[in-house]
């Protein structure tokens, strides 16, 4: 899960690292509250988006009186950037900026290890730092076990080339930022910028964090209320409530399987199937996963038949563990639970443990929306097909 | 022949009273595996009663160390059904013991867990597989794991995979050839062992005569095998990857198939693949009619 900057900044402020006041508003006159909190004095709006570039795309302004800031706000609230739309606003302490530095700290998925970024030329996108001018920044490998800890804070530091009295200060929020990474489970702590304040602190005035969801899931109970339920699709969220692991998509034929690398698939194949039936394309991904049971079945088809984007749905089911005959009998019992709210042709291919058992249930069972496929690619071919009809 | 697991390796189950960990023991012992015993700390002392492939009880003890189960059976693989919140302390376990090799099927493990099992695991002697994955199956021989025993048999062709459906789907379609070993390396975006590691051992292996690769979106770990194939595979290499379809920064049900920015997507890992002369499938199924092509 990725973070909002005003979440970032009260996960830093809990762990010890130097943040500036902020205040999270979703309406002007809370902008307004929020920035007489912070003193009255000068603040920035800033958009909250889960996406770069909200600054060229006028998301952060600058305000001199709480009056400004709810009129900032009003400005900002609603607006759309790269397809995101404003629902917050964070109202930040202004600050007198010396100098703009760059810290990351990342899992590091090819070296099985995490990654330390860092630079003393921050503010800037990273990317284009890192094509232009690789040498500018320091990347420092960190061992999962020992961490960053204060001799690999200063090798941090050292390689980044900063002067030698921002060292200690430097390190000493590098190591914060640490503390951040493994008490919250992150993925990624990203601060960019990192400044010298004119008065000479080190301050964290913009961040990113990704958490790990699985950890999230084990052991961190706290994060669940970090969602951002106001963006979630509404049928993701249905699915999440009933355990379906789905994905939203922009297309016609609603696709339910069971493992994620062959739901992924599914969808490749549908997609390459589309291409000969007028463009249709996949409108979802969901997991069943392996118990393929007459509810989860049929909790799986209600999320994918209230998409009303969806004109046929692929139903493909590699039998391992679970045996066809179930799976067919889910198929059969999910028809029967969901009566008229099923309206859509339903295109079944099964393999695997039972096939003849389970197809023998579905050809039975005769129901009128159901057409079995032998081969995924003609399963996906017939969806595609009937999508467009 | 085979890879890491044969008719002669010994598994205990980590985990072997919970409800998968039960399943599985029946399910691996139906297969033909040699099960020997399982760990559990609070149940040590105890035994649990399954059947095995001709239908007799089999009665196995379970232990309250990974050593004392070693000591006592003489195992060298572990299969853990360990619950995620357990599975580091678990997997530390088992290497401290020496387990020469173990097998992490639980879904779901904070990814600093395996960051931190991996880099204990440097320069002792054992080797992971997983987590999150369906384990490793040398058809006929042994199976750790949850992979389907039933699909097909020995053959020629060797098989790895990030995900454990699209295993089954690709043995399914190869059933008439039959395979040599099949592994599910997981698809979390660490793994403790790689589409490399299973590549060079292939290669290594009298037995298998080409080699069908399934790989997915995320990550640079099939970049990183056509790299490798290209200066030391000489077996026919087929490929396939999922998730052409898959939007950027959207999970895909592993925790490794996201997509972020130009890296990791299907296309440049198929072309990665096909530069080294590896034929990559549009489909499983197109796929398969690769890997007959190569071994004809």
């Amino acid at each position: 899960m990725d973070l909002f900057e005003y979440q970032a900044r009260d996960i830093f402020e809990k762990h010890g690292v130097p943040v500036l006041g902020g205040v999270v508003a979703t309406t002007p006159e809370e902008a307004r509250a929020g920035a007489e909190k912070l003193g009255g004095g000068t603040v920035v709006v800033k958009a909250q988006v889960k996406t770069g570039g909200r600054g060229k795309a006028g998301g952060v302004k600058l305000a001199h009186s709480p009056e400004e800031a709810a009129e900032k706000a009003s400005e900002i609230l609603g607006m759309d950037i790269k397809g995101h739309t404003v629902h917050r606003v964070m109202i930040a302490q202004g600050a007198k900026i010396a100098e703009e530095f760059y810290f990351s700290v990342l899992l590091d998925r090819s070296n099985r290890n995490y990654l330390a970024m860092c630079s003393v030329e921050g503010g800037m996108e990273i990317e284009q730092l890192a094509v232009e001018r690789p040498e500018a920044l320091a990347k420092v490998a960190v061992d999962p076990i020992v961490g960053i800890d204060e001799a690999k804070a200063r090798e941090i530091v050292d390689a980044a080339g900063f002067a030698e009295e921002l060292k200690a200060p430097v390190a000493a929020v590098v190591q914060k930022l640490w503390t951040v990474f493994t008490a919250e489970d992150a993925t990624l702590v990203e601060v960019n910028p990192l400044v010298r304040t004119e008065d000479g602190s080190i301050v964290a005035l913009d961040g990113k964090v990704t958490l790990d969801d699985n950890a999230s899931e084990v052991r961190h109970p706290d994060h669940a209320a970090l969602e951002d339920k106001e963006s979630t699709d509404p049928l993701e969220a249905k699915a999440k409530a009933n355990g379906l692991n789905y994905v939203k998509l922009d297309g016609e034929v609603g696709i339910i399987g069971n493992g994620a690398g062959l739901v992924m698939s599914t969808l490749d194949v549908v997609a390459y199937a589309g291409e000969k039936h007028g463009g249709v394309k996949p409108a979802n991904f969901l997991d069943i996963g392996g118990g393929a049971n007459a509810q989860v079945m049929a909790n799986g088809l209600d999320v994918i038949l209230g998409d009303p984007q969806v004109k046929s749905v692929f139903v493909n089911v590699f039998g391992g563990i679970t045996a066809c005959d179930e799976v067919a009998k889910g198929i059969v019992g999910a028809l029967e639970i969901l009566g008229d709210e099923a309206s859509k042709p339903l295109v079944v291919r099964l393999d695997g443990n039972n096939v003849d058992l389970g197809r023998a249930i579905l050809r039975e069972a005769n129901h009128p929306l159901v057409t079995l496929a032998e081969t995924m690619d003609g399963g996906a071919d017939k969806a595609a097909e009937l999508a467009n009809a | 022949m085979s890879i890491y697991l044969n008719s002669d390796s010994k598994i205990i189950v980590q985990g072997i009273t919970g409800g998968m960990g039960a399943k599985h023991t029946a399910l691996m012992l139906d297969s033909g595996a040699q099960i020997v015993g399982g760990v559990n700390a609070r149940k040590a002392g105890t035994t649990v009663t399954h059947k095995d492939h001709e239908g007799n009880d089999v009665t196995l003890p379970v232990f309250g160390t990974v050593a004392e189960a070693m000591a006592e059976t003489g195992a060298n693989v572990s299969v853990l059904f360990v619950p995620p919140a357990f599975t580091k302390d678990a997997a530390i376990e088992a290497i401290d013991a020496e387990m020469p090799l173990i097998v992490v099927i639980t879904e779901g493990v904070p990814v600093q867990d395996t960051a931190e099992v991996w880099a204990y695991l440097q320069g002792k002697k054992t080797r992971m597989i997983g987590p999150n994955c369906p384990g490793i199956i040398t058809p006929g021989e042994s199976l750790a794991g949850i992979t389907p025993h039933t699909i097909t048999g020995k053959g020629p062709v060797g098989l790895v995979s990030k995900s454990g459906t699209l295993t089954y789907q690709m043995m399914y379609e190869l059933k008439d050839l039959g395979f040599s070993t099949a592994i599910g390396i997981g698809g979390d975006p660490i793994v403790g062992t790689t589409h490399i590691d299973a590549l060079e051992a292939f290669e290594n292996d009298p037995e298998t005569k080409a080699i069908v690769m399934i790989g997915e979106i995320g990550g640079d770990a099939e970049e990183r095998a056509a790299a490798y194939i290209k200066e030391h595979v000489t077996k026919p290499v087929v490929g396939y990857v999922a998730g052409f379809t898959a939007p950027e920064g959207k999970t895909m049900g592993h925790a490794g198939a996201i997509v972020s920015g130009s890296a990791g997507t299907a296309q440049a890992k198929k072309e990665a693949l096909e530069a080294v002369g590896v034929k990559v499938g549009k489909t499983p199924s197109e796929t398969a009619a690769l890997l007959r092509e190569v071994l004809a």
